[in-house]
C-alpha cells in the first residue's frame, strides 16, 4: 500500500489518475480505516487530503452561502455558530455521526463518498440543495450532491476525480431545515431510516420544500412530489398526512437485520411528519 | 483460643466505601490486562476459523502459510492430546475442531509468526477444504424430526426415548399434582415465550501469552475468571502435568461468566510448544462474538393457575435451551429457578438441553435464570392484570420464606424475598404517577449462589501491615471487600492491607470466580485466615507477658489481657508484635482452605417504568429501581454497582441484544454496531435499595450479589413494555420492529 499526502488538489488528482488498483482518499478515515481493519477494502493507494490548504475551512460566500472544505470535521461544523444558525438540520445530521472521537475526524465529503445508503448527512445535504465541486484530470465541474452516490459503496465519480469543496446555498429569509433518523439505540448506531426536510415559508405558507429519505433505497431518495404537496399551504394535519403517504410511497427498502421493508416504510412516514414539523417551526422562527 | 469474629452488626470497616485498591492503576492505564503482556522473542498468533455453520473438514493445507516469511508454527487438532473424555473432550473439540466444523467461527487451525500482520496473512493462506453439511441454529427446529443431527450419541442417560438425538440432556423436578392444582384455580394462563442468545459483552476480548517448552513446563498469562481451571484444562488438552503449568490471571475487563472456560489459551500453548517461543494470542471482537460463549436461546411454555384472591394453585414450565454444538445449556437452572420465588403446593418443571450449530454457550450471570423469570413473571403479571390484583401483594401472598419447600426440593433456610418485596412496595417509585405512554412492570428473581473450593493466605509484615493472597480473580471490586473483611478482624486500617490475586504456583487450589461466590467464599476464607493470624498475634503477646494464651484477646488491632486476673498489661499494638516476630517465633501468617457450603441464596425485586413510542415501536426505560438482598453489603458502592450492572445488561437483553443468524447459518452481527448493547444514553439512572437479611453461612452474613441482579430485568421490562404498549410481549428482544408488529396485530385482531 502506498500512502501519499499531497499539498495541492492538482497533485492529488494526478496521483489518483495514475494509481493502479484500489484507490481511496483519506479524509477523516472513519470509514476507510475501519474498512481496512476489517478486511472489507484494502487500498493500494491512499491519498491523504488533509494537508491541502483550505480543506479545513468553513467560509461564508458573497451570496450568503457557505463553502465547506473537504476535511472539515463534524465537530468543527457543530462549533460554527453562524453555520448552525443557517442550517441547523445539516449540522445536526452531521453531528449524529458516531461518537465524540469520530466527530473529531469525520467529514461531510467522506460521508457522501462512502456512499452508504444510510449515511446521515446525505439526506440533509440533498434537502438543503448542497452542490459539490468535482475536480479531475480534465478540469472541474459542479454537481448537486444527490448525483454523487450511485449505489451502496459506489459513486458516480470517474477515475481520478475527487471532490474539492461543498457549497451550501444561501439560507435567505424564512428558511428552516431538520434531520431525524431512527435507530434502535439513542447513539452510536446506523440509521434504519433517515429524513431531511428543508422548508421556506412566508407567514404560515410554505413556498419551498425539499424532503429526502435515507436508508430506504440504494441511494438517498428525494421525495419529488413532496414539493407539490406542501408548497402553497400551511403544515396542517392534511399536509402532514399527504407528506407521510408520499414518503412511504417513495421507499424502496430491503429487508435486513437492521429493519424490515414494512418497518422502514412505516417509519419513513413517521419521520417525515416529525422532521417537517421541526423544519416548519424553525422556518417560522426565522421568518419573524 | 478459637477465635470467632462472627457478627452482623457493630462493624468498623465492613459497610464503608473506600476507593478500590485497583482503581488508581485502572484510571491511569497502569493496570495490565490480557493483551498487555509481552515477552522476549514473542510470536503473534491468529486462528483460522470455519466460515460454515456445519461442514466436514476434508483437508487442511498449511504449506503456503508455513512458507511465508516470519511464520514459525502452525497447529491443527493433531497437535493436541488424544483420548480425552467428558467435558475435556468437549472443550478441546470447541477449541480446535476435529473432523467437523460445528459452527460459523469454529477454529480449525492456528498460526504463529513474528508479527501480528504476518500471522493474519498466514492464517488467510491456510487452505481448508470443506464438505458443507445441513445445519440448524434454532432450538425448536433442532428438536423437530428430520433436523440435521449435530452429533450422534451425545445424549446422556437422562434423555427419555423417542426424542431427537440433538436433545442431549433432560431435567424434570417438582412436587404435588399439578393437574389437581390447576383444577382448583379460578384462572389458568398458559403462554409461549422465546428469548434470543445474548453475549456477556465484556469490553476486553480474550487475550493470553503462553510459553511451553519441550520439557513440558509452561507459563501462561491470561484474562480469566479462574486460572486454576485454566491450568487444569490446558494441562489436559496438551497432555501436561497440571503442576508444571503456572497460570497468572491478568486484570480482567469484564467476564460475567464468559471467562470461566478456555477458548484460545490451549492454542497459544500448542503453538509455543511447536515454535519454542512465547506466543501471544488476542481475539478480535468478531472472534469474541463468533467463537466465545454466548448464553443460550430459549423456547419456553409456562402455565400458572391462580385463585381470584391471588393464591397460585399450580405452576408448570417447559424450558428448551440450545447451548450450541455441545451439551451444557443450563436448562436445569432455568427449570429450578423458574418458580423458586413461590411457595407452591403443585409444581412441575421440565428442561431440554439441545444441540445446534452455534458456538458452545458459556455461563452468563445466573446462567438460565433470567429467561425463566421472563416467562414465569410475565404469566403472573398477566394473571394479576386479568384478576385485577396488585402485582407486589400477589407475589407477597405466594412468596417463599424460611421453612417453605422450594420448587426444586429443599426447604428454604432464612431468605430475604419477602423483605425485597416489602421494600419495593414502600419505595416511592412503586406509587409514582406514570406519564401517558408509560407502563410499570415488576418482577422477582432468584439465584442459588455458590461456595466452592477456596484457599486464602495472609501474611503480616514487620510494620504491622498485612498482605492477603486470594485465588479468585477480581471481577467486581472483590479486593476491596477482602481488605475490608481482613481489616475488620485484624483491627487495622483498610489502607494497611494489600490484596493480591495469586498465581497458581503461589496458593492452593481455587475454583473460578463464578456463582457469585467470591465475597462469600474467599471472604469467609479471608476472615478465617485473619483469625488464624490474630490467634498467633495473641500467642506472641501471651508469651511476652508470660500469661496463658487464652488470657489474651484481640481488640482494635491490639492484644489485651482478658481481665484483671490475667495481669495488668498495656495493650500491645499489632506493629509492636510484628516488629519482633522473627525473634519471637518466626513469621506470622494465617491461611484457610475449605469448600464452604453455606452460600446464602439471593432474591431481588425490580421496578421498571418504560415508555413506548407507538409510532416507531421504540422503548425508553425511564425509571428503574433494583431491590435486592445482599445479606451484608461489605462495600455498599460495589454492591450497588453489581445491582446496576445486572439491570443495565438486562435492559440490553430485553430490548435490543440478539444473535442474528442468516439462512446460511452464519452470524450476521459479530460486532457492536449491530449487536446492540446499551450505550450510556440508553439507560436511566438506576436506583438501588440494599436489603440485608444476614446469611447464617457467612461470619458477617454475606450473600453473593453479582448474579441475582440480572434475573428480574427481562421480565420486569417486558411487563413494563406490555403495560405501556397494551399488548403482551412474549419474545425477546423487544426491538422496535417487534413492538410495532405486536401493536399492528393487536389493532388488526
Ligand atoms: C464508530 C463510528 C460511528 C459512525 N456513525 C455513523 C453514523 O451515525 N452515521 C453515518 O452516516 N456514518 C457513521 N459512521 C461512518 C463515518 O464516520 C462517516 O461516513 C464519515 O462521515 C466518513 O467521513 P471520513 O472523513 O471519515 O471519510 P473517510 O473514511 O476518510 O472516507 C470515506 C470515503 O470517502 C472517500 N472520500 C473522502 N474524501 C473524498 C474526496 N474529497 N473526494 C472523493 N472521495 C472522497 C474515500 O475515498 C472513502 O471512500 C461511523 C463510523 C464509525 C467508525
Amino acid at each position: 500500500m502506498q500512502y501519499h499526502r499531497p499539498a495541492t488538489f492538482e497533485d492529488a488528482v494526478t496521483l489518483a489518475a495514475g494509481a493502479q488498483g484500489v484507490t481511496r482518499f483519506l479524509a477523516g478515515g472513519t470509514d476507510v480505516l475501519v474498512q481496512m481493519r476489517s478486511d472489507i477494502v484494502t487500498p493500494d493507494t491512499l491519498i491523504d487530503i488533509k494537508a491541502i490548504p483550505g480543506t479545513h475551512d468553513i467560509t461564508r460566500q458573497e451570496d450568503g452561502g457557505w463553502r465547506i472544505g473537504v476535511a472539515v470535521t463534524g465537530a468543527e461544523m457543530r462549533e460554527h455558530a453562524e453555520l448552525d444558525r443557517d442550517w441547523p438540520g445539516l449540522v445536526e445530521a452531521m453531528d449524529l455521526i458516531g461518537s465524540t472521537q469520530v466527530q473529531g475526524r469525520a467529514t461531510l465529503t467522506g460521508n457522501l463518498c462512502n456512499a452508504s445508503p444510510a449515511a446521515d448527512s446525505v439526506p440533509a445535504m440533498i434537502a438543503a440543495g448542497v452542490t459539490a465541486t468535482i475536480t479531475g484530470p480534465d478540469g472541474s465541474r459542479t454537481a448537486p450532491v444527490e448525483e454523487i452516490p450511485a449505489g451502496p459503496g459506489k459513486t458516480s465519480l470517474a477515475r481520478g476525480e475527487m471532490i474539492t469543496a461543498l457549497h451550501v446555498p444561501p439560507r435567505g429569509t424564512g428558511g428552516g431545515d431538520a434531520y431525524l433518523r431512527f435507530i434502535p439505540r439513542t447513539e452510536m448506531d446506523i440509521a434504519v431510516v433517515g429524513c431531511g426536510v428543508n422548508l421556506v415559508v412566508e407567514g404560515d405558507t410554505i413556498t419551498h420544500a425539499r424532503v429526502t429519505l435515507g436508508a430506504v433505497a440504494p441511494t438517498a431518495v428525494l421525495v419529488h412530489a413532496a414539493e407539490d404537496a406542501l408548497v402553497g399551504r400551511t403544515l396542517d394535519e392534511e399536509a402532514l398526512t399527504a407528506l407521510a403517504d408520499l414518503a412511504e410511497a417513495s421507499c424502496n427498502p430491503i429487508d435486513d437485520k437492521r429493519g424490515t421493508i414494512r418497518f422502514r416504510t412505516h417509519v419513513a412516514g413517521v419521520l417525515a411528519r416529525r422532521a417537517a414539523k421541526i423544519a416548519y417551526d424553525r422556518a417560522k422562527g426565522a421568518a419573524k | 483460643m478459637a477465635l470467632d469474629s462472627s457478627k452482623t452488626t457493630g462493624f468498623k470497616y465492613v459497610g464503608t466505601r473506600p476507593d478500590r485498591p485497583d482503581g488508581f492503576d485502572k484510571v491511569t492505564g497502569r493496570a495490565k490486562f490480557g493483551a498487555d503482556a509481552t515477552a522476549p522473542g514473542m510470536l503473534f498468533a491468529a486462528i483460522k476459523r470455519s466460515p460454515h455453520a456445519h461442514a466436514r473438514i476434508l483437508r487442511i493445507d498449511t504449506t503456503k502459510a508455513l512458507a511465508m516469511e516470519g511464520v514459525k508454527a502452525v497447529v491443527t487438532r493433531a497437535d493436541f492430546a488424544t483420548g480425552l473424555t467428558g467435558e475435556n473432550w468437549n472443550i478441546l473439540e470447541n477449541v480446535m475442531a476435529g473432523d467437523t466444523a460445528l459452527y460459523d467461527g469454529h477454529a480449525v487451525a492456528a498460526v504463529a509468526a513474528t508479527s501480528a500482520l504476518s500471522a493474519r496473512d498466514a492464517m488467510k493462506a491456510i487452505e481448508v477444504e470443506y464438505e458443507i453439511l445441513p445445519h440448524v441454529t434454532d432450538v425448536d427446529k433442532a428438536m423437530e424430526p428430520g433436523a440435521p443431527v449435530i452429533r450422534t450419541g451425545a445424549a446422556d442417560a437422562s434423555v427419555p426415548e423417542g426424542l431427537h438425538p440433538n436433545v442431549v440432556r433432560y431435567h424434570k423436578s417438582g412436587h404435588g399434582d399439578v393437574e389437581a392444582g390447576f383444577a382448583e384455580a379460578d384462572l389458568v394462563i398458559e403462554d409461549h415465550f422465546v428469548t434470543e442468545a445474548t453475549h456477556q459483552g465484556y469490553i476486553e476480548p480474550h487475550a493470553c501469552l503462553g510459553t511451553l517448552g519441550a520439557d513440558g513446563k509452561g507459563e501462561l498469562w491470561c484474562c480469566t475468571q479462574g486460572h486454576w481451571n485454566v491450568q487444569k484444562v490446558c494441562a489436559a488438552l496438551l497432555g501436561l502435568e497440571t503442576s508444571q503449568l503456572r497460570v497468572t490471571a491478568s486484570e480482567i475487563g469484564g467476564g460475567f461468566g464468559g471467562k470461566t472456560t478456555v477458548f484460545i489459551e490451549p492454542v497459544a500453548l500448542a503453538l509455543s510448544r511447536k515454535a519454542n517461543r512465547p506466543v501471544k494470542l488476542v481475539m478480535t471482537r468478531a472472534e469474541v462474538f463468533k467463537a466465545s460463549g454466548p448464553t443460550s436461546s430459549t423456547s419456553m411454555d409456562v402455565r400458572i393457575g391462580m385463585k381470584t384472591d391471588g393464591t397460585i394453585t399450580a405452576a408448570e414450565g417447559v424450558f428448551r435451551l440450545q447451548g450450541g454444538a455441545f451439551p451444557g445449556a443450563p436448562m436445569e437452572f432455568t427449570a429450578m429457578c423458574a418458580f423458586a420465588p413461590y411457595d407452591l403446593k403443585h409444581v412441575r418443571q421440565v428442561g431440554y438441553d439441545v444441540l445446534t450449530n452455534r458456538p458452545k454457550q458459556a455461563a452468563y450471570r445466573a446462567p438460565g435464570s433470567p429467561m425463566a423469570a421472563f416467562a414465569v413473571e410475565s404469566v403472573i403479571d398477566e394473571l394479576c392484570k386479568k384478576l385485577d390484583l396488585d402485582p407486589i401483594d400477589t407475589r407477597l401472598k405466594n412468596a417463599s420464606h424460611e421453612g417453605t419447600r422450594a420448587s426444586f426440593g429443599p426447604k428454604w433456610p432464612r431468605i430475604g424475598l419477602v423483605e425485597t418485596l416489602e421494600a419495593a412496595k414502600a419505595h416511592p417509585h412503586y406509587t409514582a404517577p406514570l406519564a401517558p405512554g408509560q407502563g410499570r412492570g415488576i418482577s422477582c428473581g432468584f439465584w442459588f449462589n455458590h461456595g466452592g473450593e477456596t484457599s486464602v493466605s495472609l501474611a503480616m509484615s514487620e510494620d504491622g501491615s498485612a498482605q492477603i493472597m486470594v485465588g479468585t480473580p477480581d471481577i467486581g471490586g472483590s479486593r476491596a471487600s477482602m481488605a475490608l473483611m481482613a481489616a475488620e478482624v485484624l483491627g487495622i486500617p483498610y489502607e494497611n492491607i494489600r490484596c493480591t490475586i495469586a498465581d497458581t504456583a503461589s496458593l492452593g487450589y481455587n475454583e473460578i470466580s463464578h456463582g457469585s461466590r467470591v465475597t462469600y467464599a474467599s471472604g469467609l476464607a479471608t476472615i478465617k485466615a485473619a483469625e488464624a493470624a490474630v490467634e498467633e498475634l495473641c500467642a506472641r503477646a501471651a508469651a511476652k507477658w508470660g500469661i496463658p494464651e487464652d488470657a489474651v484477646y484481640w481488640e482494635d488491632g491490639c492484644a489485651k489481657p482478658s481481665g484483671p486476673n490475667a495481669g495488668d498489661f498495656e495493650p500491645l499494638p499489632i506493629a509492636e508484635i510484628t516488629a519482633t516476630m522473627g525473634a519471637t517465633g518466626g513469621p506470622i501468617n494465617g491461611h484457610f482452605e475449605a469448600t464452604p457450603e453455606g452460600a446464602g441464596v439471593s432474591f431481588a425485586t425490580h421496578i421498571v417504568d418504560a415508555e413506548v413510542d407507538r409510532e416507531t415501536g421504540s422503548t425508553k426505560v425511564v425509571r428503574y429501581t433494583v431491590v435486592q438482598d445482599a445479606g451484608k453489603a461489605v462495600h455498599p458502592t460495589y454492591v450497588e454497582g453489581q445491582f446496576q450492572g445486572g439491570a443495565a445488561q438486562g435492559i440490553g437483553w430485553a430490548l435490543n441484544e440478539e444473535y442474528i443468524y442468516g439462512e446460511d447459518g452464519r452470524l450476521q452481527n459479530a460486532g457492536f454496531l449491530d449487536y446492540r448493547i446499551p450505550v450510556a444514553s440508553d439507560l436511566p439512572m438506576i436506583d438501588t435499595v440494599i436489603v440485608e437479611v444476614p446469611n447464617p453461612g457467612h461470619p458477617f452474613g454475606v450473600r453473593g450479589v453479582g448474579e441475582t441482579s440480572i434475573c428480574p430485568p427481562l421480565a420486569a421490562i417486558a411487563n413494563a413494555v406490555s403495560a405501556a404498549a397494551g399488548v403482551r410481549m412474549r419474545q425477546l428482544p423487544m426491538r422496535p420492529s417487534r413492538i410495532l408488529e405486536a401493536l399492528d396485530s393487536a389493532a388488526d385482531g
